[in-house]
């Protein structure tokens, strides 16, 4: 996985990764329909090519209105592309069948508030078609895992926001995925819950699986991801290794972050 | 199939996890009871009286159920966002529809079924006679008509996107087809030729569900039992506009962008 951190100013290429790629993303446009009369269409994504290599902690940044959420809405199959094409484990991300080994937690919990936790886990583990005696134990597992044990018989929506984040965590490993995709993964945690969240992705890691991170924390992506990308304005910034982007810009995350998007800082009045 | 079972589920269990069946059935009970016990017209048989009040209340609170149910599916997920963890699970978007449809309309049937039972405990208390086929080809008529509305329901979900306003849109095009569907050949034959050929070609496009409410008066007048033949056409009919308007309800959806 020796990539060479790579600043991408003109024709973004597909960057090649040292293991097989299990996400594969080339020549991605993604155009929004004018909402109204008189309105113009949005260019969401513009060309964006990457790869995202097994085993890999990948963070995927960008400002408010980049385009990562376009991106993973065309790579979870909410959307169609418009132009290009984009795989998970080399099938085609509009296959519904691209889904079976992925495990996705988004930004904020959305999830049947009339359920209870080990019902939602039950209904989700179905829909991944795991088998009735296999399932209650990955229930048990990923129940005890994100310590929702003495909660599992409780509706949803008696959990607090921490719980209801973790079961979040829950649904999304219950298929034992080999591609976990998180949103803004602590957004709402407090420092523990944090904490459990990073030790989580760590683990997974240590397991071979992995996981495409988007997050504005960037302290976090910092200590977790071991490649990042930085997207703006729907194109790609900068693709490489954290440390060795560090290294290459003599300074931190944040502060190459806020260099890519073109922040100025003001001086104090 | 699994998939879609599955989807189904959900959509039952939300059913009698919320109040909705439960306050309009105890409404039923309470008026049927009370319009039975009390003897207006001074008739020693008020039995087909009871029998209309009743299989009219029967008729409102299926409809209310399959639609207040099925409006809110799909636009409730897109609001509660619950259909993004759910599309990221390898459920397409046509197994979602079906899971949809079939939840709605089991959910819708097992509802129908409580009215019915009642119904025939309180008519067979003062009849002493429990007709069974002819409920049941009331029960089977009212379900598949039921069916029709319900896909007609999930293809405006797709369209509107707040569920109060499909629930209000869905009320008034049920209502309007069932009350005023069966007359509109007989309207457009006194309209110019334009406007009688509109009319006409709209009398051909919308279920008739006239045909399947007809089943109701024959309960109501103890007629006997509909020809099983006839009953097998509208099942027929039934299946074939609940395909036409899932396949349209597929084409709209399969390719709409879901925003986060």
């Amino acid at each position: 996985m020796s990539v060479e951190a790579t600043e991408v100013t003109s024709q973004p290429t597909v960057r090649a990764v040292a293991g097989p790629a299990v996400i594969r993303i080339q020549d991605l446009v993604v155009e929004y329909p004018p909402r109204g009369f008189r309105q113009a269409s949005t260019l969401a994504v513009r060309g964006l090519s990457l790869d995202v290599a097994q085993g890999e902690v990948f963070g995927f940044l960008g400002p408010n209105g980049a385009g990562k959420t376009s991106t993973m809405q065309v790579l979870l199959g909410f959307q169609p592309p418009t132009r290009g094409a984009a795989s998970i484990f080399g099938v085609d991300v509009r296959d519904p069948i691209a889904r079976q080994r992925i495990g996705y937690l988004p930004e904020l919990t959305y999830y049947y508030k009339f359920l209870t936790a080990e019902e939602l886990l039950r209904f989700y583990g179905r829909l991944f078609g795991i088998p009735k005696t296999e399932l209650g134990k990955r229930i048990d597992a990923v129940l005890k895992l994100v310590e929702l044990e003495p909660a599992r018989k409780r509706l949803i929506k008696t959990y607090s926001k921490g719980m209801q984040q973790r079961i979040g965590l829950a649904q999304a490993l219950i298929n034992d995925p080999d591609l976990l995709v998180l949103d803004e993964p602590t957004s709402g945690l407090d420092p523990l819950g944090r904490m459990k969240v990073r030790e989580i992705i760590q683990r997974l890691k240590l397991e071979g699986k992995t996981v495409l991170f988007s997050s504005h924390e960037l302290g976090e992506v910092e200590t977790v991801c071991d490649r990042i990308a930085i997207i703006n304005q729907g194109e790609l910034k900068i693709l490489g290794r954290v440390a060795d982007l560090v290294r290459q810009h003599q300074m931190d995350l944040e502060r190459i972050f806020l260099r890519i998007i073109g922040y100025q800082p003001q001086p104090p009045a | 199939m699994n998939t879609v079972f599955c989807l189904a589920g959900i959509v039952i269990k939300e059913l009698y996890r919320r109040k909705d069946f439960y306050v309009l059935f105890v409404v039923t009970a309470l008026i049927t009871l009370l319009m039975g016990s009390v003897n207006f017209f001074h008739e020693e048989k008020i039995v087909r009286y009871i029998k209309d009040i009743c299989l009219l209340l029967i008729w409102v609170s299926s409809l209310v159920i399959a639609i207040a149910t099925t409006a809110r599916q799909i636009p409730a997920e897109r609001e509660s966002r619950t259909i993004f963890p759910l599309l990221a699970k390898p459920v397409s978007r046509g197994q979602l529809i079906a899971g949809k449809f079939v939840g709605c309309w089991l959910a819708s049937g097992i509802a129908l079924l409580v009215f019915y039972l009642f119904f025939a405990i309180v008519v067979g208390a003062k009849e002493g006679h429990l007709p069974v086929g002819q409920y049941v080809q009331a029960f089977w008529m009212q379900w598949s008509m039921l069916a029709i509305i319900i896909s007609l329901v999930l293809l405006g979900s797709v369209v509107f996107t707040a569920p109060s306003s499909n629930v209000t849109i869905s009320f008034a095009a049920a209502l309007s087809i069932l009350i005023l569907g069966g007359h509109l050949h007989r309207l457009a034959a006194l309209q110019p030729h334009l406007l009688g050929m509109l009319l006409s070609a709209l009398y051909f496009l919308i279920p008739h569900l006239e045909w399947f409410y007809a089943v109701r008066e024959r309960l109501i007048f103890d007629q006997g039992l509909l020809a099983w033949g006839d009953v097998t056409l509208a099942t027929a009919y039934a299946a074939a506009y609940v395909g036409l308007s899932l396949c349209a309800t597929w084409l709209l959806f399969r390719r709409k962008i879901l925003t986060m």
